[in-house]
């Protein structure tokens, strides 16, 4: 009893900063995309045409494997910026290698992401060991790549013509469904699926993935706790540039023309808003890969809805900005009268 | 309170306080007054009330039931400013200062003086410097705040208070992070503050301050009145047992115990924070080493310095006769060293997590499956400190942050023992924590040391170091100043070698750290 007053003074505000528990979140956000969905099917008969799932599935799949990368260094308390750059990165330099520069395939894929973990292990050396800010770095990062990438192609628009039919099947691949007829899997989603499940294993099932998530709350508290903070600030990092950069490879195979200085532009804010509109919090140490995923579909059904209900497309970042700062108002909201509840009911305890 | 009757009301009175939060009793019928320069003691364990009655009558919070006079009249505080404008200012246990500004636009802040609607900085600057003068702080008024100690900030606060012309100042545990000096200096300017007629209403864990300021206590239980003491009934045992209810012995008191071989032996270690100073000493297994002395004194320092967290600069440590070079926590704790740090909530738990998460966290890497979490393991280790550690929580999945300091000091405490460290390092281990769960861990060290565990801890509670230490190191601006044998204690003998003379203990106020 003694203890509880106490207890209930400052429970709410405490709870709020805890944020509702993650399945609370996901099912939040699931609800939002079945409503875009439905809402979308119903004003226009060209959403659940095979070809259009098919298409939105594959975007959803590329830009997912972007939004975990995103998604690894929010969970550990930090921002990356220089996702979108890193993306025109590889996905001009694959082309520009195998095509302009006769490398092999393999040494080309090899290159662009050996490339993709320096930059990340560099972001990662200057945010832990001179300690500047993740914001600088990134963006930083941000401008150096976009420039390195237009100036390496001398601005020329990089595709690989008419060849290189088998790598591009990574991106334009399509698997049949046992008996489904009529609709064929596109191969980014099985790739994503790898991607998400390996990245859920080891955010939940390791100890590097309980040491970021411990960082990214309170990283004092957890260097004090033997963890090497560092080393896994520096983890998440290269996690983000690896997985950008072998976005980049896919968005670039799948659509066979990279404008340097255009490809991948925004890409870094569709991550991080998928990411944050999925249950991650900027605060650090909040999030889970199933709600990223749905996050990114939502975004991705909503860039769908503007093209197929003839919305004119210039409006399309207003209406996503609008649609998201609903959905974090949403969660606030819910956030607050759940953190009410629960005071309520520990506080009876 | 009919029993002393008084021509003139009271300046504060408060009748039948209520005050429930979602529908739980904070506050029950509580009741006090307060005459005009009176230094009135408000006592209680955590969660006893006294916090949620300080913000009613500070304006922060509003009663559900009950009314609040001023001067025989009945007035609404509905918000700080209501307060503030009848003359009852509050000063928080955590300070509200702006560190970034000056000292004179702290104590003006929100209502700044203006000259043709500029800030008249003159005046400001005039002003503050009386007003500094009044509270006995030798700074400058452009002194910018963060360079100012806890207790110099404290003294800028009571400034601003008195700027506001309060008449009731409320005090809500100004000594918990103040040194000796600091601590009389304030006591200084309270007594000063009630000859001038202000009212203090000082809230405090310390029983010996309260004995030594207090015309009058009144002691908060399970939020409500639970009694009240005049100024020749206050005493420790008293206000113990009206605090919580029952007799407890005076203090803990340490059975002897024997000690055996040498577990920490430090040689001429140089702190990064001083390192001109070499220290030297050793914890032998099964003893507790307590380390006395003011704040910045470097205690914390060298406590670091052995964790790793501020590699030591200089010297040799040797755990259990091999040498260990500190270089992180990491290090430390591979060495068998563990430390309970100074600020919980910061360096000791990850709030928002469960407790089982927290107390599993040291543990991961000795528990991993190659790389991968063991569940199994984790859960054992979590409930086995639960239980023994009796943490008084709904169940190991709840987060931290819900709980009492003293459970929450249990879990920091647990998450060490679950390593089965060879020594351990103590920063502060009970402050903010309360009569009961000091107790609690009061035990748990001594029943650690019986084990055979060196520990070595930091305290600015003399009674706590001479209660339960087997030996006592003393620092003074960054040296060892003495050592004591426990048959050699005293309280003035320690805060001689704390303050390195009496002359210096002043110093700790006369200027920045």
């Amino acid at each position: 009893m003694a203890q509880s007053s106490e207890i209930t003074q400052t429970a709410v505000e405490k709870s709020i900063s805890a944020g509702p528990r993650p399945q609370l979140k996901i099912l939040g956000i699931l609800g939002l995309l079945i409503v875009a969905c439905m809402v979308t099917a119903i004003l226009s008969d060209r959403f659940t045409t095979p070809y259009n799932i098919e298409n939105l599935i594959r975007r959803t799949a590329l830009f997912g494997i972007l939004s975990i990368g995103a998604a690894f260094v929010i969970i550990a308390g930090g921002i990356d910026l220089s996702i979108g750059s890193v993306v025109a990165l590889t996905g001009c330099l694959l082309p520009w290698l195998v095509v302009q520069q006769k490398w092999p395939v393999g040494g080309a894929l090899c290159a662009v992401l050996g490339l993709s973990l320096l930059i990340g292990l560099s972001h990662g050396l200057l945010i832990t060991k001179l300690k500047i800010q993740p914001f600088i770095v990134t963006l930083c990062g941000l401008l150096l790549y976009r420039g390195l990438a237009r100036g390496l192609t001398r601005d020329q628009t990089q595709g690989f013509e008419n060849g290189f039919e088998q790598l591009r099947l990574l991106s334009t691949g399509k698997i049949a469904i046992p008996f489904v007829q009529g609709f064929l899997l596109p191969a980014p989603f099985v790739i994503l699926l790898i991607v998400a499940a390996l990245s859920a294993v080891i955010l939940n099932q390791t100890i590097a993935g309980r040491y970021l998530r411990a960082l990214g709350r309170n990283e004092q508290a957890a260097r004090y706790s033997g963890i090497n903070t560092d080393r896994m600030t520096i983890l998440a990092y290269m996690m983000c540039s690896l997985l950008a950069g072998f976005g980049g490879l896919l968005f670039v195979l799948d659509v066979n023309s990279a404008q340097p200085s255009d490809f991948g532009n925004f890409y870094e804010l569709y991550a991080i808003a998928a990411a944050v509109l999925g249950g991650c919090s900027l605060r650090g140490g909040e999030g889970t890969i199933i709600g990223v995923l749905i996050g990114t579909a939502v975004m991705q059904v909503l860039r769908n809805s503007i093209t197929l209900l003839d919305i004119p497309t210039q409006m399309e970042f207003a209406i996503i900005g609008a649609v998201i700062l609903a959905g974090v108002v949403a969660d606030e909201l819910i956030t607050r009268w759940a953190a009410r509840r629960r005071a309520v009911r520990e506080a009876a305890a | 309170m009919t029993e002393a009757p008084t021509k003139i009301a009271p300046l504060l009175e408060v009748r039948g306080i209520g005050k429930r939060f979602f529908g739980v009793r904070a506050l029950a019928d509580v009741g006090l007054s307060l005459q005009r320069g009176e230094v009135l003691a408000v006592i209680g364990e955590n969660g006893a009330g006294k916090s949620t009655l300080m913000k009613i009558l500070a304006g922060v919070q509003k009663p559900d039931d009950g009314e609040i006079l001023l001067d025989g009249h009945a007035v609404q505080l509905h918000s700080v400013a209501d307060a503030l404008g009848f003359g009852i200012a509050l000063i928080h246990q955590e300070l509200n200062l702006a560190d970034n500004l000056d000292v004179g636009s702290n104590i003006f802040l929100g209502r700044e003086p203006r000259r043709a609607g500029f800030i008249d900085k003159r005046r400001i600057y005039h002003d503050s410097s009386e007003l500094l003068r009044r509270v006995g702080l030798p700074v400058s008024p452009r002194t910018i705040v963060e360079t100012l100690s806890i207790g110099q900030q404290q003294m800028v606060e009571i400034a601003k208070a008195i700027s506001v012309d309060a008449r009731v100042l409320i005090m809500d545990e100004p000594t918990s992070s103040l040194s000796q000096g600091e601590t009389e200096h304030l006591f200084r300017v309270v007594r000063d503050l009630r000859e001038r007629g202000i009212s203090v209403i000082y809230i405090s864990h310390r029983l010996g301050e309260v004995k030594e300021l207090a015309d009058r206590v009144v002691v908060l239980r399970d939020g409500q009145n639970a009694g009240e003491l005049t100024r020749g009934e206050i005493e420790h045992e008293r206000m113990v047992k009206l605090m919580i209810g029952r007799d407890v012995s005076q203090f803990y008191q340490r059975a002897e115990n024997t000690v055996g071989e040498i577990v920490l032996d430090v040689r001429e270690l140089r702190t990064a924070a001083h390192p001109r100073h070499r220290l030297s000493f050793e914890v032998r297994s099964g003893e507790i080493v307590g380390v006395a002395g003011l704040v910045g004194a470097g205690r914390t320092e060298m406590l670091e310095a052995l964790f790793g967290v501020a590699p030591p600069v200089g010297g040799t440590v040797q755990v259990a006769g091999k040498t260990v070079t500190p270089r992180s926590p990491r290090d430390a704790i591979s060495a068998g060293i563990a430390l309970v740090p100074e600020d919980r909530k910061q360096q000791g738990l990850i709030l928002e997590m469960a407790i089982s998460e927290n107390l599993g966290l040291p543990s991961l890497r000795r528990t991993q499956r190659s790389g991968f979490l063991n569940h199994a393991e984790e859960r054992t280790i979590s409930r086995r400190m639960f239980g023994e550690l009796n943490i008084r929580a709904a169940g190991d999945r709840q987060a931290v942050q819900f709980l009492s300091g003293g459970n929450q000091q249990k879990v920091v405490l647990g998450k060490w023992l679950a390593m089965a460290p060879r020594l351990l390092l103590m920063d502060e281990p009970t402050r903010g924590v309360d009569i009961g769960a000091k107790q609690e861990i009061y035990r748990i060290m001594e029943q650690l040391a019986a084990n055979g565990v060196a520990i070595l801890f930091v305290s600015s509670e003399l009674e706590e170091i001479m209660g339960i230490s087997d030996r006592a190191l003393v620092m003074h601006e960054g040296r060892i100043t003495g050592e004591l044998a426990r048959c050699e204690f005293s309280e003035e003998g320690i805060m001689r070698l704390a303050t390195g003379g009496a002359q210096k203990a002043e110093k700790s106020l006369a200027g920045p750290e």
